[in-house]
């Protein structure tokens, strides 16, 4: 790994100033990006870890729905969500193995907005609000391609903010080696309406399955999605599934998401 | 090169370290605690697990100077104050939980902090557990043996699955 200056500030705006650095890079749990640039794929000149800013970390209710601090990790999402909004507190929970959800955070995930990860899921399917240093996101606007998102360079995500739906599930299916889901689907069922997100499927990254969404608003049952099929278009495919293996668990965990929502 | 500060094993140390230098290389060549193992180096076998701040982390994908002022426990620091073995670390040996060994120390520390999290865990709450953690002779059955008789409780004929 090529070296770097390494900066650890205990405030947002003392953050957002070391990030407007050429070559500057925020660093969050690292369980990415270390690897990343073992590789040599990424080679900042500046990292700038957010994991030592308070006002990033914690969960807490609030009017809005359940935020979320950036710089929290898995393991502490996963228990500190589990009574205001469970399927949340479980996706989290199940990412990865433990050691990394005590280092990995929800900011850290929805920046890199890997087209496999879990994360991205439960902000698109909750109709999530990602809060940065700047701005408000929606979900809908926040996602923009494997990878890409709607982050400005130096943006710092600072916070999520759920809307905590009536009844929600996320079920993956994992692929064992890497620990991500090969597919995922997290479905939440608001008052109104069916939101449905797919991650670990489309070339574009995380993604609504718009259909599903009209079919279980109507009727909220594993069976509203019988007629319904997947095209395997720009469906990722490897080694563990070709695209047409997705486009069928796309269906099958929606099935079960439905089944398993509370 | 700056200086880093943190309380590994109960004991204060410092040393230098350039930005890149990893927690694990920290550990291993900064302070000679060469018991903390990297297996892969791409943070998927959990042979550098190591606590900080009393969670398990993979040693080889954090920064030393992220865990600057943190308190580390290697496994170094596993053992009873009289030197003899702790009682995770003779559950391994009594119940066989180890072969070659290289995978052994991040096993107890990943072990030891489930433990700490959930005193009496089930058989498959252990395998949960250790997902991150690979060891490559055992075949396990044996380190979940070696955890749950760690844990006081009765230990299973673990069948094979």
């Amino acid at each position: 790994m090529h070296n770097f200056d390494f900066v650890k500030p205990s405030t947002i705006a003392d953050a957002v100033k070391a990030l407007t650095g050429d070559g500057a890079q925020a660093l969050s749990g690292g369980q990415t990006l270390t690897p990343t640039m073992k590789q040599r794929l990424a080679a900042p000149t500046v990292l700038v870890s957010l994991t030592g800013i308070a006002e990033m970390k914690g969960v807490c209710m609030g009017d809005d729905g359940l935020s979320v601090g950036a710089a929290t990790p898995h393991a502490v999402v996963a228990k500190e969500a589990a009574k205001q909004y469970p399927a949340l507190a479980a996706l989290a929970g199940g990412i990865g193995d433990p050691a990394v959800r005590n280092r990995g955070t929800i900011g850290g995930s929805l920046a890199n907005n890997d087209p496999a990860a879990c994360y991205p899921s439960a902000v698109l399917g909750s109709g999530a609000t990602v809060v940065t240093n700047k701005r408000k996101i929606a979900a809908d606007d926040y996602f923009q391609g494997m990878f890409s998102t709607a982050l400005d360079e130096g943006e710092i995500i600072t916070g999520v903010t759920f809307p905590v739906p009536e009844k929600a599930a996320y079920v993956k299916f994992n692929q064992p080696a890497s620990r991500f889901a090969l597919t995922g689907v997290f479905v939440a069922k608001f008052k109104g309406g069916v939101r449905v997100a797919v991650t670990g499927a489309s070339n574009n990254g995380v993604f609504r399955w718009a259909e599903a969404e009209k079919a279980l608003s109507a009727n909220f049952a594993a069976s509203a999605l019988d007629g319904l099929t997947v095209s395997a278009d720009d469906l990722i495919g490897d080694l563990h599934g070709t695209p047409a293996y997705r486009a069928n668990l796309v269906k099958v965990l929606t099935k079960r998401a439905v089944e398993a929502a509370r | 090169m700056t200086k880093v500060t943190m309380t590994v094993n109960g004991k204060a140390v410092s040393g230098e370290v350039e930005g890149r230098t990893l927690l694990s290389a920290f550990l291993r060549e900064g302070l000679g605690l060469t018991g903390t193992h990297v297996g892969c180096d791409t943070s998927q076998c959990g042979a550098c697990v190591v606590h900080v701040d009393g969670k398990a982390v993979k040693s080889c994908t954090m920064f030393a100077l992220d865990a600057a002022g943190s308190t580390v426990k290697t496994i170094e620091g596993m053992n009873n104050p009289d030197g003899s073995l702790g009682t995770l670390q003779q559950a391994f040996q009594n119940y066989h939980g180890l072969q070659c060994g290289f995978c052994t120390p991040g096993m107890v520390m990943s072990s030891a902090a489930l433990l700490a999290e959930n005193p009496k865990p089930t058989e498959a709450e252990v395998r949960h557990y250790l997902e991150g953690n690979i060891c490559r002779c055992t075949g396990y059955h044996n380190i979940v043996k070696a955890v749950l008789a760690a844990s006081g409780q009765d230990v299973p004929a673990v069948a094979a699955e």
